[in-house]
Order: structure tokens, then C-alpha cells, then sequence
């Protein structure tokens, strides 16, 4: 086997280029997203807690619920609020949870971009799914079949 | 002419017995040591050295042993042998330890110790690792004073409580133990490491140092310091008893602080 007589010197720069860093980046992103996960995780306890409560224990609980107890929160402003906030900081935060645990165990570049880009397709579809349905849901959509509505519309 | 010098008779009365330490216990170990040498191999192996310890032996004991008396070519890296200089951090049983600061008798001798290279960094021979990755990140954060002020002409006084304030990361002896425990690093080798933002840590704290803000700037890349998830690996690794984990977000509230 052939062996370099040739050591290098210590100290010479030389490391190996797995571990040569890939330039600096420079800008704050990361400071801001791990701002945010402690931020919304906070906002996102009282939040959810809240949800929970008025949906669970307030009244007749449980049992209330149905598609008239949906239909009746989101005729309320400060519900569609109180959801709007919720779908968007869990959808943020669970994404950029993942977003890290893809950063930190993908091996390869490729898989890396191709499961982001799938995982930043997926938060983009049900957000603006959730978005729209919380602002244009209408439990009593006018020309629909009389006996797919519930009990309490008017009658066409 | 033959006047023997007699030796002074001691003046304190030891029972017999005593004074000696008595008979150190001794036992039977089986090492484990994980061994690669690519000149021959590119697989790693297990190599097993059956051997009789002492009750005061440490694993580098062991390992000196295994080297002098069995296997000349196991080969390792130490220096001063007592637990400052840092260069025999290996993983013992699983765990980043200093092999000179690691008493057998307080590993379990039923089972066979392993013995194995830290992780996370490229393997040259048996448990000898390139630590040139982990000295870039030391460099890169600039582990030196810069200060801009007037050199005075005596040393650069600072109060006990300002030297208080990085006391605990001054303790770092560059063992590596703490950056190659830790699960980040050990996937790409990117992260600047635990090791790198302590020393950071070091400076930034300084009272009498002016380039923490360079510092904290460094530190603020998508490598540095919010690639941390608090495992606490690093804190339990670290032979020096060094909060590594409190340390590194001591630096990332710096940071924060700096631009909100």
C-alpha cells in the first residue's frame, strides 16, 4: 500500500469537507423562529386550554356539541378570532418543530429540500383551507337541498 | 571507619498494618476496545483484553496495561493523565468520559467496559479522533481577548464579581467530550458545537474584553447557537462539571437581548 510520505503540518486548515461550514448566513431567521416556538407555545396553552373548556365543560359539555354548536361559535367574531389565532400559531409552530427535526436528522441535501417542500406544501393548503372555511362558513348555504339542512335554517 | 548512617527512628508510633494502605483489592475486567486501523481494514472490530486491576486503576490504567503488556499497537491519545489536559476523552460504557479520571472500580467489572472513540468526529486509529473539525469552531469564535482600549502597563484589573460572572466556563479543557455527546453534531457536523459557544461564552462575559458583539454575531448563524434543543448531553458529559447547557443560552439570551 502506498502511504504519502508527506504529513501536514497541524493546524494547516485541513478538515475533512463534511464539516467545512457552508458559507456564513447571516440574518436573524433562526433567532426569530426560535422566538416564535416560545412565544406561540405560550399563547397556544391558553389558547387550546380555553378551547377545551368552552367546549367541554361549559353548559351541557360535551353533549352540546354538534354542527348547530359549531355553526353558532363561528356567527361570532371573537371566535373566528379565538380559532383564526389557534390554526395559525399550532400550523406555525407544529411546522417549524418538523422543520427542525428535518434539519437535524436528514442525512442527504435532496432529502432534506424534498421533505421541506412537502412539509411547507402541506401547512400552506390547510391554512388557507382553515382560513377561508372559519370566514365563509354559512351553516344555511342558500340553493341547497332542503333535506341536507339543519333544523334550525329558514325555510327557502 | 564503617559508620553506618542509621537512619533516625520515625517519632510517630504506627501500629503495624496501618500506614501501608493495606492490600489493595484486586479483580478481573474484560476491555472492550473498539479498534480501526485503515491501513488494514476499513471495517471497525471489538478487541477483548482479558486483565487483573487494582482497586485504585483508572481506565487509562487499563488501557496502558492492554498496550504495554498485550497489544503494543492499541493506540489512544493522553497526555498528563490527570484529568486537565483533555486528551483522552473517550466514550466509556456509552458515555463521554475523561478514561484518566474514570475509576474502574466505579464501572460494573461483571460486564465487559467498552471502550470507544467519542463520536460525531472522523476515526484515524482505534480511538485516536481528527479533532481538527472541533478546533475550526474554537477558532472560529475567537477564543483570545480583543480589547481596544490602552494597554495598561500592568495587568488588567477586574473585580471578583465581574470575574465571577464566567467563572464556570474558564474550567473548559477542549476534551471534546461535551461536542462530540451532542445529537446535533453528531448528524452533520455543522453545528459550532458546545464546546466552541462555551469558550464564546468565556470572552462575552468578560468585562475586560470588547468583542463580544463579533462574538454573539458569530454565534447567531444558522449553525450557532439556535441549533441547541437543550439535550443536556453535553452538561453531562463534561468532566469538568461545567453547566454547558445554562451556558450556551446565557449566549443565546445575549444574543436575543442584543437586538430586541
Amino acid at each position: 500500500m502506498a502511504v504519502s510520505s508527506e504529513i501536514q503540518a497541524p493546524r494547516s486548515g485541513r478538515v475533512a469537507p463534511k464539516y467545512t461550514r457552508h458559507g456564513s448566513s447571516r440574518g436573524n431567521f433562526e433567532m426569530l423562529a426560535w422566538l416564535f416556538m416560545r412565544v406561540s407555545g405560550l399563547v397556544l396553552v391558553v389558547l387550546i386550554f380555553g378551547h377545551l373548556f368552552v367546549n367541554l365543560m361549559v353548559g351541557e359539555g360535551v353533549h352540546a356539541i354538534d354542527f348547530g354548536f359549531v355553526a353558532g361559535k363561528w356567527a361570532d367574531p371573537f371566535w373566528q378570532i379565538w380559532d383564526l389565532a389557534m390554526l395559525w400559531l399550532a400550523m406555525l409552530h407544529g411546522t417549524n418543530g418538523v422543520r427542525t427535526i428535518i434539519n437535524d436528522y436528514a442525512d442527504k441535501d435532496g432529502t432534506r429540500f424534498w421533505l421541506k417542500t412537502v412539509l411547507y406544501a402541506a401547512t400552506a393548503v390547510i391554512i388557507v383551507l382553515g382560513t377561508l372555511v372559519i370566514f365563509t362558513f354559512n351553516p344555511c348555504p342558500p340553493n341547497a337541498a332542503a333535506e341536507l339542512l339543519p333544523s334550525f335554517c329558514p325555510a327557502p | 571507619m564503617t559508620a553506618e548512617t542509621v537512619e533516625p527512628a520515625s517519632k510517630v508510633e504506627l501500629a503495624p498494618g496501618v500506614g501501608g494502605g493495606g492490600e489493595i483489592p484486586s479483580f478481573d475486567i474484560t476491555l472492550k476496545v473498539r479498534r480501526y486501523n485503515p491501513e488494514v481494514s476499513e471495517e471497525a472490530h471489538w478487541d477483548d483484553f482479558k486483565l487483573t486491576m487494582y482497586g485504585t486503576d483508572r481506565v487509562l490504567d487499563a488501557l496502558h496495561k492492554a498496550k504495554w503488556e498485550h497489544d503494543g499497537s492499541v493506540s489512544f491519545r493522553r497526555s498528563c493523565a490527570h484529568g486537565v489536559c483533555g486528551s483522552d476523552a473517550m466514550r466509556i460504557n456509552g458515555r463521554n468520559r475523561l478514561a484518566c479520571k474514570t475509576l474502574l472500580k466505579d464501572l460494573d467489572t461483571s460486564k465487559p467496559i467498552l471502550v470507544e472513540p467519542i463520536k460525531g468526529l472522523p476515526v484515524e486509529k482505534d480511538l485516536i479522533v481528527d479533532m481538527e473539525p472541533f478546533f475550526q469552531s474554537y477558532r472560529e469564535i475567537m477564543p483570545f481577548l480583543i480589547n481596544s482600549g490602552h494597554e495598561p502597563t500592568r495587568e488588567r484589573l477586574q473585580s471578583a464579581e465581574d470575574r465571577e460572572r464566567f467563572d464556570d466556563t474558564t474550567k473548559c479543557i477542549l476534551c471534546a467530550a461535551c461536542t462530540s455527546s451532542c445529537p446535533v453534531f453528531w448528524t452533520d457536523g455543522q453545528y459550532f458545537g458546545p464546546a466552541a459557544i462555551v469558550n464564546a461564552h468565556r470572552f462575552i462575559f468578560d468585562s475586560r474584553d470588547d468583542a463580544g458583539d463579533m462574538r454573539l454575531e458569530i454565534l447567531n448563524d444558522k449553525e450557532g447557537v439556535w441549533r441547541c434543543r437543550t439535550v443536556f448531553n453535553c452538561t453531562e458529559a463534561c468532566p469538568r462539571g461545567i453547566q454547558v447547557t445554562k451556558a450556551i443560552s446565557e449566549v443565546k439570551n445575549a444574543v436575543l437581548n442584543r437586538k430586541i
